[in-house]
């Protein structure tokens, strides 16, 4: 039993058919976790890109170093530092909003990046009739620049939101009780491991396939051109 | 000299309205104007040829500020553009004085640099209203005017995507004349054209000339057209002015070996 749901081991089929309810109280998990690590990955995202193309270098580096940091260390250390060493600082956050946090951080320096390369393959000669016109910066970036990169940035976020989804079971080692953690459980519990995890296996290969057709939906129906003002 | 007469000074039409005083511009140790110096009249029309690399669209930049200076200074009515004044002194300008002087001056480019997510019409009443303040419905009024000037009311609410080069071209002539400059900048305008849209875009360049209160500032491959528009042809060479005259002077008997070799080059390129 688990989650207050018993499992039926009569048959395979039987078993497959009772397990799938407490597998999606696993995935509610999985996906409260992307969804949240992904905004936390917008929002942080956005500071660390802003922080990169700073007027000073004092602010851009170490911004930039940041980024590099997190990119190239695994996932697991970001999630240790938050689970492990915050605590000792006296600062304890649930295992959920330690791990969505992890994500968010982790996806931020991937996210930056995207924005960044958003706005910039807008091309220079936008900015300098802007300037030409005598656009207010404000002006230039919500109007002129924002809608030509959005189209580009849009697609490539969605990507990442994929990627976020699949990072989800390192939560797993933080006691956060995601459907992969829920699939093993169920194995330890009845000593039958193929089809609980086969089951996960499955149900991951759907939503990506969903989320990658709605990328591609994304990619092809955003107007390349930007986003159209009449 | 006390600041009552510099002012006033500085609003007699006789003065040159663009003044050019020994400016350089460097891009690393490349100097791309060499203390150049150059006065354009008001209501002047000069065009600017000269080999590739000579300076041509840096001068047209420089004005736009686009382009920052290294040393000299560059005067736009009497004002300087890219210092203010302090007492006495010229110190670099900030940013509320380069907008004001922007103003003045409307820049027409070569790749067009129309805002692609914005209809034609939009593309012309985007500046006015935020910039300029006009309502939109007198933007919108004011720029079907422009677009009738230019033979493309019909193409108001299409994307530029939509339209042939030489009408890009065109919505790019009535988005800067929308700012009602007193200068009007061609950077090459029909270079990134086919053949056959040239003659589109240069006549309605050709209808600006006879605006007589309009300064027009024009870098151009197209010698015939220059010849008949400008007042004033300057052959830039290596950051300077090489030399400069009337058109039918610098075309037929041009004094300079460079301006001799240069005008060879580009109206006759099979010899
Ligand atoms: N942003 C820049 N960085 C470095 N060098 C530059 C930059 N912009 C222009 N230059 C150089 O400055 C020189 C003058 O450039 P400019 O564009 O004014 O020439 P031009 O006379 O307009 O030439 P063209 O006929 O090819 O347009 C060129 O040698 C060019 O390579
Ligand atoms: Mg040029």
């Amino acid at each position: 039993m688990f989650f207050g749901i018993e499992w039926d081991t009569s048959s395979q089929w039987a078993f497959a058919v009772s397990i799938f309810p407490i597998l999606l109280h696993g995935l509610v998990i999985t996906l409260e976790a992307t969804v949240v690590g992904f905004f936390i990955a917008l929002a942080l995202g956005l500071v660390l890109a802003a922080l990169k193309s700073a007027p000073t270098r004092f602010i851009r580096w170490p911004a930039k170093l940041l980024t590099e940091f997190i990119r190239d260390t695994p996932l697991l250390i970001q999630l240790f530092f938050l689970f492990y060493v915050l605590p000792e600082f006296g600062l304890t956050l649930p295992a959920f909003l330690t791990g969505a946090l992890a994500l968010g951080v982790q996806y931020s320096a991937y996210t930056s990046e995207v924005y960044r390369g958003g706005l910039e393959a807008v091309a220079s000669g936008q900015r300098e009739a802007a300037r030409a016109l005598n656009l207010a910066p404000a002006r230039t970036f919500t109007h002129i620049i924002l809608p030509q990169a959005i189209p580009r940035i849009i697609p490539a976020l969605g990507n990442y939101l994929v990627s976020i989804m699949k990072d989800v079971p390192v939560l797993g080692v933080v006691t956060v009780l995601e459907m992969l953690g829920v699939a093993r459980i169920i194995g330890d519990r009845t000593g039958g491991y193929l089809i609980p995890l086969t089951m996960v296996g499955g149900i991951y290969l759907i939503l990506t396939i969903i989320a990658s057709l709605g990328v591609r939906y994304l990619d092809t129906h955003l107007p390349k051109r930007g986003l159209s003002l009449k | 000299m006390n600041n009552a007469t510099e002012i006033r000074d500085a609003t007699e039409s006789s003065d040159p309205i663009i003044k050019f005083d020994k400016v350089v511009k460097r891009f690393g140790d490349h100097v791309v104007l060499d203390e150049l110096d150059f006065e354009v009249q008001r209501g002047e029309k000069v065009t600017i040829i000269g080999p590739s690399g000579s300076g041509k669209s840096t001068v047209l930049r420089v004005l736009m500020t686009l382009e920052p200076i290294n040393d000299g200074v560059v005067y736009v009515g009497g004002e300087p553009l890219w210092h203010q004044r302090r007492g006495d002194e010229l110190i670099p300008a900030g940013e509320p004085h380069l907008r004001e002087m922007r103003s003045h001056m409307g820049m027409v480019f070569q790749q067009f640099n129309l805002f692609p997510h914005m209809t034609v019409l939009r593309n012309l009443t985007e500046a006015p209203v935020q910039v300029l303040g006009i309502n939109k419905a007198e933007a919108k009024k004011r720029g079907m005017e422009l677009l009738e000037m230019v033979g493309l009311t019909d193409q108001a609410d299409k994307y530029p995507h939509q339209l042939s080069g030489g009408q890009q071209q065109r919505v790019g002539i009535a988005r800067a004349l929308a700012m009602r400059p007193k200068v009007m900048l061609f950077d090459e305008p029909t270079s990134a054209l086919d053949p056959e849209l040239v003659g589109e875009v240069l006549n309605v360049i050709r209808s600006l000339a006879d605006e007589h209160d309009l300064t027009m500032l024009l870098v151009t491959h197209e010698m015939h057209f220059a010849r008949q528009v400008s007042d004033r042809i300057c052959f830039f060479d290596q950051g300077r002015i090489k030399e400069q005259g009337k058109p039918e002077d610098i075309f037929t008997a041009p004094k300079e070996e460079r301006t001799k070799a240069f005008l060879k080059a580009v109206l006759d390129p099979d010899d």
